[in-house]
C-alpha cells in the first residue's frame, strides 16, 4: 500500500512531457476559434482585423435586436430545471425504489428524446399539440419541448444517486425514527442527493440554453431563445454582429455555469461522508 | 429517560423472496422483556431478514405474527411500531451534526425543543460524546459513529432496540471495546434488544441468551455457556468455537466407550458414534503418567496460548489448546488427559 502510494506519488511529481504537449494542442485548438470568435465582435472590421479598431457597437446593436431572447433563454432553462425537478424527482424515486424489470424498460424508453434527432422530436409535438394556438405561440412550448429533451438527464442522474445502498439505508434509519415518507424525502433524502440535484439541474440548464434543433422547430417570430436569435444573425446580418451575439452568449452562460458549478461543489463537499 | 420494557413474540414468520428464494423459514422466538437476545448465525443464514421484519423492513409471508407485549404490529409500518435501530453502517444522516443526528426521531414526534434538548443532552453524556455535539459524521471516527447511531436509535425511548451487525464497520482493536462498552450500557439501559451478528464472541459478550440460525432457521436457542458446554447440534457447537471431531465403533458405542490413543474412555451411549471435543477439554499429561500418548505435528505460540496439533492412534488428529508456558515441541510424545465429562453429541439434529 504504502509502495503504491510512493509509486503515485512518484507518479504525479513527473507528468508525462508527451501528455502535456498533447494536452496543450488539444487546449489551443479549441481556445483559437473561440477567441476568434470573441474578438471578431468586439473590432470595427473583421477583415481588417484589431488595426481596424476595438467597438462595442456590435454588442449594442445585438443587445437592442436580441437582448430579449437572453431573459427569455434562461428563464426557459430555469423553468426547465424547476419543471424537470416536479417531475423528475418522483420519477426517479419510483425508478430507484422499483426492482421490476419494467422499471428498467421505462428508462430505456425515457431516453429516447436524446437518441432521436431534436428535429423529429420537434415535429412530433407540433404535429400533437400545434393545433393549439395560444399554447403553440408561446414560449410555454418552447418550454414543453426542452423539458421533454432535458428529462432523461435528470432522472438519470437522480435515480443513479437514489439507489445508492447507504441512501436507503438512510431512509430506512429515518422510517424507523418514526419519518413518514413526505419527511423522509424532505428532510432527508433531498438534502442528500442535493450534490446530484444540482449536478442534474446544471446539465439541465447547460442544455436548455444552448439547445437549437429542437427550438428551431418550435420557435415563432416571437418565440425566439439564444440560440435561435444566433442562427438568425448569423443569416442575416454581418459576420461582426454574429461574433458579438458570440459574446452574449458567453457573457451569460459562463458566470451562470460556474456558480452553479461552485454551489455544487460546496454541497459536494458539506454532505461527503 | 424512561424506556418501555416489552417482550417481543414472533410466531411462525417466513419470509420468501419474488424470484422464490426462501430468506426465512417459519421461525418462531420469545424475547423477555428487558432481554438482550443476539441472532446468531453465518452469511445468508436469514438474520437480517428476521430482525427486518421485526422492524417493518420487510413483510413476513402470510401467516406470520409479530407481537410487542400485547399488541400485534405485524401490519403496522416500519414508522408507527416505535422501535429503535443500529444500522450496520449506522446510516447516520450526512448533513446533521451530531446533535441533529440524535434528535432528529425526537423532532419528527414533535417534541418540544426544551425537552429534546435535555433528552439529547442525557444521551450525549451517556455515550461519552461531550464536545463533538457540533461534529458530523464525516468528522467522527467509527466508534463515535456507532455511538451516535447508538443514542439516536435509543433517543426516541423505542420498545425495542434492534441493532444489526453494529460492531461490522469497525477494525478489530476497536470493535473489542466497543463491544464491551455496547455491552454495558444495554445492561444499564434494560431495554428489550435483538441483537443480529456473525461473531460469536460479539454475541456471547452482549447478549443474555443467544439464537443460533443456519439455514433460514433457528437451530438452538440458550445462553452462551449452555450452547457452548451443550449444544444440540454439531453446527452449534463448531460455530460456537473449535471443536474436534472424533468417532467411534459401534462396539464401542455399545459399550458406552471411546477409543482414544489406544486407551477406552467411559463415554454415553446416548452421545452416538460422532463425538465432539473442545481443544481445550484436552489436557497434557506433565507428569507423564497418563496411557493416552500423541506425537506433536504442530505447534502454534498465539501469544496467550499455544495450539497444538496431536496425533493419536485410533483418531483424526487432535487439536489441543494448552497455557502459553508448555515447553513441548514438535515432534515431541505426550500424554494426554481427556475428562468424558466433556465430550458432547456430534449428531446432526435438524
Amino acid at each position: 500500500m504504502l509502495f503504491a502510494r510512493q509509486k503515485n506519488s512518484t507518479r504525479k511529481s513527473k507528468p508525462s512531457y508527451v501528455l502535456f504537449l498533447l494536452t496543450t494542442i488539444v487546449t489551443i485548438f479549441m481556445l483559437v476559434p473561440m477567441l476568434l470568435s470573441i474578438t471578431a465582435g468586439l473590432v470595427n472590421s473583421y477583415s481588417k482585423g484589431l488595426s481596424s479598431g476595438l467597438t462595442s457597437k456590435w454588442l449594442e446593436q445585438v443587445w437592442a435586436g436580441y437582448g430579449a431572447t437572453v431573459g427569455w433563454s434562461l428563464a426557459i432553462a430555469v423553468s426547465c430545471v424547476i419543471g424537470n425537478l416536479l417531475i423528475g424527482l418522483p420519477c426517479a424515486y419510483g425508478l430507484a425504489r422499483t426492482r421490476s424489470s419494467w422499471a428498467r424498460s421505462f428508462e430505456e424508453l425515457l431516453t429516447l428524446p436524446v437518441a432521436i434527432p431534436g428535429l423529429a422530436t420537434g415535429l412530433a409535438l407540433i404535429l400533437s399539440y400545434g393545433q393549439f394556438r395560444d399554447f403553440r405561440q408561446s414560449f410555454l412550448f418552447i418550454l414543453v419541448g426542452h423539458m421533454v429533451f432535458t428529462l432523461p438527464f435528470m432522472v438519470r442522474g437522480l435515480s443513479a444517486a437514489l439507489q445508492r445502498r447507504e441512501l436507503i439505508a438512510l431512509e430506512e434509519a429515518a422510517s424507523t425514527l418514526g419519518a413518514n415518507f413526505m419527511q423522509r424525502l424532505l428532510g432527508i433524502l433531498i438534502p442528500a442527493i442535493l450534490p446530484a440535484i444540482i449536478a442534474s439541474s446544471l446539465m439541465v440548464v447547460t442544455l436548455s440554453i444552448g439547445e437549437f434543433n429542437l427550438t428551431w422547430m418550435l420557435h415563432t417570430p416571437m418565440t425566439r431563445t439564444l440560440p435561435v436569435g444566433l442562427a438568425d444573425s448569423y443569416a442575416s446580418m454581418r459576420i461582426e454582429v454574429g461574433s458579438a451575439y458570440t459574446l452574449v452568449f458567453f457573457i451569460v452562460v459562463l458566470p451562470l455555469l460556474w456558480t452553479l458549478q461552485a454551489v455544487g461543489n460546496l454541497m459536494q463537499k458539506k454532505h461527503e461522508t | 429517560m424512561k424506556l418501555d420494557r416489552l417482550a417481543v413474540t414472533i410466531d411462525a414468520c417466513a419470509k420468501t423472496y419474488p424470484d422464490g428464494t426462501k430468506g426465512l423459514l417459519p421461525t418462531s422466538l420469545q424475547i423477555e422483556p428487558g432481554e438482550v437476545l443476539a441472532l446468531l448465525g453465518p452469511s445468508g443464514c436469514g438474520k437480517t431478514t428476521l430482525l427486518r421484519i421485526i422492524a417493518g423492513l420487510e413483510t413476513a409471508d402470510t401467516g406470520g405474527r409479530i407481537f410487542f407485549g400485547d399488541q400485534d404490529v405485524t401490519y403496522r409500518p416500519v414508522q408507527d411500531r416505535r422501535i429503535g435501530m443500529v444500522f450496520q453502517h449506522y446510516a447516520l444522516f450526512p448533513q446533521m451534526t451530531v446533535v441533529e443526528n440524535i434528535g432528529y426521531g425526537l423532532k419528527i414526534s414533535r417534541t418540544n425543543d426544551q425537552e429534546r434538548s435535555k433528552i439529547v443532552g442525557e444521551l450525549i453524556d451517556l455515550v461519552r460524546l461531550n464536545g463533538l455535539e457540533k461534529k458530523r459524521p464525516s468528522e467522527l471516527s467509527g466508534g463515535q459513529r456507532q455511538r451516535v447511531a447508538l443514542a439516536r436509535a435509543v433517543a426516541v425511548s423505542p420498545r425495542v432496540l434492534l441493532l444489526d451487525e453494529p460492531l461490522t464497520a469497525l477494525d478489530a482493536k476497536l470493535k473489542e471495546s466497543v463491544r464491551d462498552e455496547l455491552a454495558e450500557l444495554l445492561r444499564r439501559l434494560h431495554i428489550t434488544t435483538i441483537h443480529v451478528t456473525h461473531d460469536q464472541q460479539e454475541a456471547m459478550a452482549i447478549a443474555d441468551r443467544l439464537a443460533v440460525m443456519r439455514t433460514g432457521q433457528i437451530v438452538q436457542v440458550g445462553d452462551a455457556e449452555q450452547l457452548y458446554r451443550a449444544p444440540q447440534h454439531a453446527f452449534v457447537a463448531s460455530f460456537l468455537g473449535r471443536v474436534n471431531r472424533i468417532e467411534r465403533s459401534l462396539t464401542d458405542t455399545a459399550q458406552s466407550a471411546i477409543t482414544i490413543g489406544g486407551v477406552k474412555l467411559a463415554c454415553p451411549a446416548y452421545l452416538g458414534d460422532k463425538i465432539l471435543l473442545r481443544p481445550e477439554d484436552i489436557c497434557l499429561d506433565r507428569e507423564n503418567r497418563s496411557e493416552m500418548k500423541g506425537v506433536i505435528l504442530q505447534r502454534n505460540f498465539l501469544g496467550d496460548r499455544v495450539h497444538l496439533r496431536v496425533q493419536v492412534a485410533d483418531q483424526p488428529v487432535l487439536l489441543v489448546d494448552v497455557q502459553s508456558d508448555c515447553p513441548a515441541m514438535v515432534g515431541n510424545e505426550v500424554a494426554l488427559i481427556i475428562n468424558p465429562e466433556k465430550m458432547m453429541s456430534g449428531k446432526e439434529v435438524v
